[in-house]
């Protein structure tokens, strides 16, 4: 225990402040930063250089961007429902951005006039908090596409929220068992949990979850393979069809902060927070105001845990951008196979077997520690195997037909077709349905 | 099915979506960290041009700044695409004299017979492409234009044999 000493009450209104102040601008440079990093990912991905002209390594191209986009003239076609046309894109930003606010992104900071927690607003609700703003982020969207009375942008509405409600269902079931695990929803506790109580990282006793989480969490974001609202090659851009100049930038803002907030939270929940693998000098929780316990708060031991929160978080900004660059989109109705057929089925048999698990520890009387982690991390890998298992069948997400339920090992293989397929399907093997 | 819907049979016992994504993103990110240098950063970056290539008209001087040019007339006769016009004049020693000569660089499909056939090695075509003019008038090359040109001739013209002997 380390008596560091609590703010007083205008100390803590002033460094909240600045804290809401500093992690405000820091998440819109990042965002803006993004957009450049995403181009430039993608041209490495495709063999061409990407944005490499504004600045050094084209660094201000979002600059350049954001300066296009303020002079871009306003346009707001005829049609448009005026007053939800323009609250849309506030509705989509606002959610995306206020998210951040609960998420822990360093050791708490001993400053001469107490303790200064790195986290905007420590809610005792944390992820709950999270969950409802997420899906605050769906009425931007659905809104965009009902104002602008259009039947692209319409449609984009319309899959974007089928898809946001049904991802949300398995993002929070994926979440129950880092619940049930941690014992508590608040975020700076689930970074304790990793760091002190058992010593793992989530990844690992909930590795499940992990992977449920960012499926769902991709999908959540509308990011790709999952973009199905903006389908450029169906849907024009879909819900943002009819929008120009800043309020098309606020979707893009938006976006990207959903995809930064998803990366944060990822790396939050499942990768220790900021929590540096392996030592033990960082690993330290906020217990009272001015109350630390675990190793003693420094200065540099939080810039070092703030370095390494962005690093991790960035590792999973880079993944989203990686994933996006690689996969087709889904058809629609793969989507929602994927998300009501799979994701939740498997969520919900999840959550029983990782409360099955904890109730037989219990009642054997292992110490909550890392043997505990390390027992759950056995039964999640063999989890996990058996749900890739179950996925790599070609048949989980298929084609557009009611696959024959033939037992795998009494499958017989039909002789090809005598004709030998054009040279346009050359390889590709036509079962014969007889 | 209740409505005409067209099914592909899959082919079942050999696909596995989980292998082929992770394949396609070993191979992106193979790119990503290596990726392949094809682009050419084109205004800092010139790709070279063919031997044989054949670009914008110039025409050849004399020390004294006069043009080679001795109005023969042969150019604007062999010109397949009609698009020299040449005005000779005579001085008053009987040298001739191009009074006028414009080159349509519209027209011109840049065969390259007017320098095979020019006598005195005095027009010849370039090594050049950056002809990005604001108006079409600019692309009709009067003779000042022409001897103001000031890159390289082709390579198909050998200045050490000029008459390909």
């Amino acid at each position: 225990m380390h008596e560091i000493g609590a703010l007083s009450r205008t100390g803590f209104v002033i460094a909240s402040a600045i804290k809401v102040v500093a992690v405000f601008t820091i998440v819109m440079v990042a965002v803006a930063m993004f957009t450049w990093l995403e181009r430039r990912l993608a041209a490495w991905i495709q063999d061409r250089l990407g944005p490499n002209r504004v600045g050094p390594f084209g660094l201000l191209q979002p600059l350049a961007d954001g300066l296009k986009n303020l002079l871009k003239e306003e346009s707001s076609p005829g049609q448009v429902s005026r007053l939800y046309f323009i609250l849309a894109p506030a509705l989509a930003i606002f959610p995306a951005l206020m998210t951040f606010a609960v998420v822990p992104f360093a050791a708490p900071l001993p400053t001469p006039w107490g303790l200064v927690e790195m986290v905007v607003a420590d809610l005792p609700i944390g992820i709950l908090f999270i969950m409802a703003l997420s899906s605050m982020g769906v009425y931007g969207v659905v809104m965009a596409g009902w104002a602008s009375n259009n039947k692209y942008a319409f449609l984009g509405g319309l899959r974007a929220s089928a898809q946001m409600v049904s991802y949300e269902v398995s993002l929070g079931l994926s979440l129950v068992p880092v619940f049930m695990l941690v014992g508590n929803v608040t975020l700076t506790q689930v970074v304790w949990t990793q760091q002190g109580e058992i010593g793992l990282w989530l990844a690992l006793p909930l590795g499940l979850s992990f992977f449920l989480f960012v499926i769902s969490a991709f999908a959540e974001t509308n990011r790709l393979p999952f973009d199905l609202a903006e389908a450029e090659s169906e849907l024009v851009t879909g819900y943002h069809t009819e929008y120009s100049a800043m309020k098309f930038s606020m979707f893009f803002i938006a976006e990207y902060s959903h995809v930064l907030t998803a990366s944060a939270l990822m790396a939050t929940l499942f990768l220790g927070g900021w929590d540096i693998p392996f030592v033990k000098f960082d690993d330290m929780v906020v217990v009272a105001p001015g109350v630390v316990q675990g190793a003693e708060p420094a200065v540099w031991k939080t810039l070092l845990t703030g370095l390494v929160f962005a690093a991790k978080t960035l590792f999973f900004v880079c993944v989203y951008m990686w994933v996006r660059w690689t996969l087709p989109r889904f058809r629609y109705d793969q989507v929602m196979h994927l998300g009501w057929k799979v994701l939740l089925p498997t969520a919900l048999a999840y959550i029983g077997l990782i409360g099955t698990t904890i109730l037989v520890l219990d009642r054997l009387g292992l110490e909550y520690g890392t043997l505990y982690g390390l027992v759950l991390t056995g039964v999640s890998l063999v989890a996990t195997a058996v749900f890739l298992w179950i996925i790599d069948r070609d048949r989980v997400i298929g084609g557009a037909y009611v696959p024959r339920r033939v037992p795998v090992g009494r499958r017989v293989v039909q002789p090809a077709p005598q004709p030998e397929p054009a040279a346009g399907v050359a390889g590709y093997v036509h079962a014969q349905s007889t | 099915m209740a409505i005409g819907v067209k099914t592909v049979k899959r082919p079942e016992g050999t696909t596995s979506y989980l292998r082929a994504t992770l394949k396609g993103m070993a191979l992106t990110f193979k790119h990503l960290v290596n990726p392949r240098k094809v682009t050419l950063q084109y205004p800092d970056e010139k790709a070279d041009l063919s031997p044989r290539w054949r670009g914008t008209h110039r025409m050849a001087v004399h020390a004294d700044g006069r043009p080679k040019c001795v109005a023969c007339g042969l150019c604007p006769t062999i010109c397949p695409a009609n698009c020299i016009r040449l005005v000779p004049g005579e001085d008053d020693q009987g040298n001739r004299y191009p009074v006028v000569y414009e080159i349509d660089e519209f027209r011109c499909i840049f065969c390259g017979m007017c320098q095979e056939v020019c006598p005195v090695e005095a027009i010849h075509v370039g090594r050049d492409y950056e002809n990005a003019e604001f108006t079409r008038e600019r692309f009709v090359y009067d003779l000042d234009r022409l001897m103001a040109q000031d890159h390289e001739f082709t390579l198909l013209w050998d200045p050490e044999d000029p008459l390909s002997e």
